[in-house]
Parts: C-alpha cells; sequence; structure tokens
C-alpha cells in the first residue's frame, strides 16, 4: 500500500520529469512521438478528471439547492443551463452528436455567443471599478512608499491620455521611461527569481525532494 | 581606340553580373531538427531591383530539378541559433528546404527524406527573366540528437540544477539562514483567526492546469495549510477551475487529514469544482464570498484579470488575505488588496519554508546563490558590452 501511495508516484514523477527534460533537447522524431504520446495520455486523463470535475459541480449545486442554501436559486440556474447546453450539443444544429461539433452556427453557439460572452464582458467590466476601489485605498500617501506608488501612477495614468501631453509635453515620456526603466527593472528581478524557483520546484520533485504533493510530507 | 572602348565595356558590364552569381554555395543538414529538411547557404550579393534568387532540388547531380516555389531567404544573422554570432553571419543568406515541386503535378508537394542525398541549384534571375549561371551543392537530411542551439540553455541549467543539488548536501550538514517571509509567518494566524471565528477558510486555485510550476507550488501550500485545518478543527473549502486539479487537491487534501489524525473530518465536498471559465470562476467564488462570509482567503496559483475581483471581494467582506502568484502583472492587484502576498519565488518557496525540512530549505539556498551568479553575470556582461564592446557573455544567456 505504501508503495502504491508513496514510491510508485515518485518514481512517476521521476521518470516523467527526465522525460520531460530530455525531449525539450533532444529534437529526434522518437522523442517527439514520445511526447506526443505523453501529451494524449495527458488528455486521456483529463476527460475522466472532467467526469468528476462535472460530477463534483453538480454535487455541490445540489447540496445548496436541496438545503435550500442562501442563493440556492442560483444554483438550479446552474441544472438549467447545463441542461439546456448539453442538449444543444447534442442537436448540433440538426446534425446530431456523432458528427464533429458545428462551431459557427447552431442554438449552441448562439447561446455561448449571446449568453456566455456578454456575462464574461460584464464581469470583466466590474474590475474598472475594482480598480478604482482598490487604488484609492491604496494611494492614500501614509507612508513614503504609497506616496511614492502615487506619484507614480498618477504620472504613468496622466502620460498615458492626450490630455498629460497638453498638461506638460515631456510627461508622456516621463511615463514611458518610467515604464521602461524602473518597472521593466522590476519585473526582470520578479522573473529572474521565478525561473530559478520554477528549477528548483521542479529538481525537488523529480529527486522526490518535495513530497507535498502527494498529501502527507516527510514520511 | 576601338579596343579600350570594348575592354571597358567588359570590365563595367560584366562586373555587375558576376555580382550577381551565387558564390560559395554549401548545402547542409539542417541542424537541431528532427530530418526532413536541408540547408543551403551562399554569399550575400546586392541584386537588382526585382531579381530574385531560384532554388531547385533533385535527386542527381544532372538533374531534373524540381523547382522550389515558397523558399525564404534570409541572413545568417537572422538566425543565431544555428549559425551563431559572429561576422560572417552578416555577409552569408540561407534558405531552409522541406519539400519540393513534383515536375509531373506542380501543385503536389514532395517532402524531402531523411537518408537520401539532395543536389541544391541556386541561381539569380534578372527582373528581365534572364538566369545567371548557377551552383550546385548536395546534403543528406538526417534527424539530430541533441539541439545545439538549447546548448547554452543546457549548461547554465544543469550548473544551476548542481548548484541546488550542493545547497541541499550543504543544508544536511549545517543550519542555514533564511530570510522571514512574512506572508507564512503568518499563516497560521489568518488559519487561527478562522478557528477563532467559527468561519471557513476559503483555498481558491489559480487558473493554470496542473503542469504549471505555480499550481505544483499551490499544491504544496494546499497541503500544509490542510494540515493546519485538520488540527485546529476548521472548515476548509478549495475552490478549483480545473478537473485534475480538483483530483489532486482532493488527494492532498485527504492525505494531510489523515495524516494529521483526523480522516474523520475529511469530506469531499471540501474540494470542489466550481467553473472552468474564467470569469464564471471569478463571479461563483465572488458569490460565495459574500454568502459565506469565509474569515480566510488563501489565493494561490497563476492568477489573470480575475485576480483583483477576487481579492477585492474578499477585501470588502473583512477576510484576512494571503495571495501568492508568479503572474507579475497581477502582483500589484494582490499586493493593493491582500494582508499578505507572496511575489514570484517567495510562492515556490512557501512549502519549504513551512515544513522547514533541512532539505528543502537547502534547495533555497542553493536557489539564491544561483540567483547571485546570475547578478554577477548580468553585471559583468552590461559593463562588458557597454565599456569594451564586448557581447559574448550576453550571447551565453541568449535564448537564441
Amino acid at each position: 500500500m505504501l508503495f502504491l501511495r508513496r514510491t510508485l508516484p515518485l518514481i512517476i514523477a521521476f521518470v516523467m520529469g527526465v522525460i520531460g527534460i530530455l525531449c525539450f533537447y533532444i529534437p529526434h522524431s522518437a522523442a517527439e512521438s514520445l511526447e506526443l504520446e505523453l501529451t494524449k495520455w495527458d488528455r486521456i486523463v483529463a476527460a475522466f478528471a472532467l467526469v468528476l470535475g462535472i460530477y463534483s459541480l453538480m454535487r455541490l449545486h445540489w447540496t445548496r439547492v436541496r438545503r435550500q442554501n442562501p442563493g440556492w436559486g442560483y444554483s438550479f440556474l446552474v441544472f438549467v443551463g447545463f441542461a439546456i447546453m448539453t442538449l444543444f450539443a447534442i442537436y448540433n444544429d440538426g446534425q446530431g452528436p456523432l458528427n464533429p461539433q458545428e462551431i459557427d452556427t447552431g442554438p449552441f453557439v448562439w447561446m455561448y455567443n449571446n449568453v456566455q460572452v456578454p456575462a464574461d464582458a460584464t464581469m470583466f467590466s466590474i474590475l474598472a471599478f475594482f480598480i478604482a476601489s482598490a487604488a484609492y485605498r491604496t494611494f492614500r500617501a501614509r507612508t513614503p512608499e504609497a506616496a511614492i506608488l502615487l506619484v507614480s501612477a498618477i504620472i504613468v495614468m496622466i502620460g498615458r491620455v492626450p490630455i498629460g501631453a497638453a498638461i506638460y509635453h515631456a510627461l508622456p515620456d516621463l511615463a514611458q521611461w518610467m515604464m521602461d526603466v524602473p518597472n521593466l527593472a522590476a519585473k526582470r528581478g520578479i522573473l529572474l527569481g521565478v525561473s530559478l524557483g520554477a528549477v528548483a520546484t521542479a529538481l525537488r520533485i523529480i529527486f522526490g525532494i518535495e513530497r507535498s504533493y502527494l498529501g502527507g510530507g516527510e514520511e | 581606340m576601338r579596343y579600350c572602348f570594348l575592354f571597358l565595356a567588359l570590365l563595367f558590364g560584366a562586373a555587375p553580373i558576376h555580382a550577381q552569381q551565387p558564390t560559395g554555395v554549401e548545402a547542409i543538414d539542417t541542424p537541431n531538427d528532427s530530418g526532413g529538411s536541408i540547408t543551403v547557404t551562399w554569399a550575400r550579393a546586392e541584386l537588382p531591383d526585382g531579381a530574385v534568387y531560384k532554388l531547385a532540388v533533385g535527386e542527381s547531380e544532372h538533374g531534373p530539378f524540381h523547382p522550389i516555389n515558397r523558399s525564404e531567404v534570409n541572413l545568417q544573422s537572422t538566425d543565431p541559433g544555428t549559425f551563431g554570432h559572429g561576422d560572417e553571419t552578416h555577409h552569408r543568406v540561407f534558405a531552409k528546404i522541406t519539400e519540393y515541386a513534383d515536375l509531373a503535378d506542380p501543385s503536389n508537394r514532395l517532402p524531402i527524406e531523411n537518408g537520401k542525398t539532395y543536389y541544391v541549384r541556386v541561381n539569380a534571375q534578372l527582373p528581365s527573366g534572364e538566369t545567371l549561371p548557377f551552383a550546385i551543392a548536395s546534403a543528406t537530411a538526417s534527424e539530430n540528437f541533441f539541439n545545439w542551439s538549447k546548448g547554452n540553455n543546457f549548461v547554465i541549467g544543469t550548473v544551476f540544477s548542481l548548484i541546488i543539488l550542493g545547497g541541499i548536501i550543504l543544508a544536511q550538514k549545517r543550519d542555514l539562514f533564511i530570510r522571514r517571509i512574512a506572508g507564512l509567518e503568518a499563516l497560521d494566524e489568518a488559519l487561527g483567526r478562522a478557528t477563532e471565528m467559527g468561519k471557513p477558510v476559503l483555498f481558491a486555485h489559480g487558473l493554470h492546469p496542473m503542469g504549471s510550476v505555480s499550481t505544483i507550488a499551490a499544491i504544496n501550500v494546499l497541503s500544509r495549510v490542510a494540515n493546519r485545518t485538520a488540527e485546529f478543527n476548521t472548515e476548509l473549502r478549495v475552490a478549483n477551475n480545473d478537473p485534475i486539479v480538483m483530483a489532486v487537491s482532493r488527494e492532498v487534501v485527504k492525505e494531510s487529514y489523515l495524516n494529521a489524525g483526523r480522516p474523520d473530518a475529511y469530506s469531499e465536498d471540501m474540494v470542489f469544482m466550481v467553473a472552468t471559465e474564467q470569469f464564471s470562476y471569478a463571479a461563483a467564488l465572488d458569490g460565495m464570498m459574500v454568502r459565506d462570509r469565509p474569515a480566510t482567503n488563501i489565493l494561490m496559483g497563476y492568477f489573470y484579470a480575475e485576480s483583483l475581483l477576487l481579492a477585492e471581494t474578499g477585501a470588502s467582506i473583512g477576510a484576512i488575505q494571503i495571495a501568492g502568484t508568479d503572474s507579475y502583472t497581477q502582483l500589484p492587484f494582490f499586493i493593493t488588496t491582500c494582508d499578505y502576498t507572496l511575489m514570484g519565488e517567495e510562492l515556490y518557496a512557501a512549502s519549504a519554508y513551512l515544513s522547514r525540512e533541512p532539505k528543502l530549505l537547502g534547495s533555497l539556498k542553493g536557489q539564491d546563490i544561483g540567483k547571485a551568479v546570475l547578478l554577477i553575470a548580468m553585471i559583468l556582461g552590461t559593463l562588458l558590452a557597454t565599456v569594451f564592446d564586448f557581447d559574448t557573455l550576453t550571447h551565453v544567456f541568449s535564448a537564441d
């Protein structure tokens, strides 16, 4: 049992990790085929996991509906939406489920374009208000760092709109300099750490040093 | 006098024609590929407007030659991964050939086969339609076992791996100093607060799938969080947007509860699927935060535009928020709205930091040494390139 729970996953992680690294450097067709094969396995695993995901989603919302938790009506809508989209996917614009899915016309595409896309756009547009409220909280110059942030943000924001150049002709250049020099330097510093961190994390997992993803840390 | 004119006419008339002829034509197997391609190179020449190079491939030196209609001729300096960074790359051009036209049916394309020798004919065609003398070179396509254009990446990756492994070995022999990470120090406090308030802890994954390092790091943090919530007997809710991440998270939480001696406290409903679409995920999580009002929000992984939607909603309900991401575009949003933020590599270091396990801490030390080496190389490279116009060190760290 310990072999199945600990040793086997560690062996799989090691073998797959080494294969992944080797495939990156080997252009031979055998390496390409192996990589393609593993991608197919990944898709098969993902297909099974998707069933688990749908089951989990349904179970979550069914529990809410059954217990009539606050907002249970939204959970009911999940079932309605799921049923409608499943039926439209099977209908497939009159071509049935055995033909490739129609991606240009039909009720499934119509629902996606006229319900899902506007709903997504609505959520995305809310972001503008959230940015404003977050900026209001953060830009209060209570500390020197917050004051620097406030001044930088004002220069960059005003420098990016036509009125910036009207106020002072060098403002757009100053805004661009702030993006290209201090901002880029900070960004590259983070990227440097992220890249090395990714290498270290990959090594820890490949060599079985990091075992938290197995659930229990050290044995 | 007549002979003098004839001499001048020959001199000035013939010279441009010779300049337009392809010289130094060489054909090679295209390096660093899986075969099915040959590359032909020749010296760069100034052609009159409208003149083009014509390439043709034959299986024999004497023909027949099959035209190549879609060959792209570039300077070698445009592909430093294959031809290097030398000055000579500015004076030679190359064309990569992967297929040629079938003479019987020109619309049919025949692929370059591995192991077969091909003869490439190169000549220039003037706008008048006149074709200049040609040159022929031969090559055999084959599969390569190592991509030498990634050679520097391999060497640097190996050196950093050895430094990190060295750090791990060093950590087993003596104690190492690891700087304090406020976000991780506050984790126990945040979980304790949820316990005291009798409210749940919400753990939300980012949008990247299981193959992403940030997701693996988030899973590692989840394992430690689940261990603590099991010990504190606090309700944990783990939201996912990827079914595989959900399946792995479920196993991780289950194991953590088992290891904490609280298997009875684990329920499959603790780890659930929310939505696979980005904004559906954000909307559903926002709804959960507003309705269930968790005391602690932990946002870990790679986030996109939904980061602020989640963090700002969390801030509005008064939850303690700890976020961790390696997405530098979203870091400012988390920093402004969350109580603690793990920036970039701190997310990867979280598991090692929380466990205090020497081997894991050693890898962090190795990572720091690697960073110092890179910083020295950057400063040295900048100095050499700027002051001495010596850019070799820059190329060593270049991706192509």
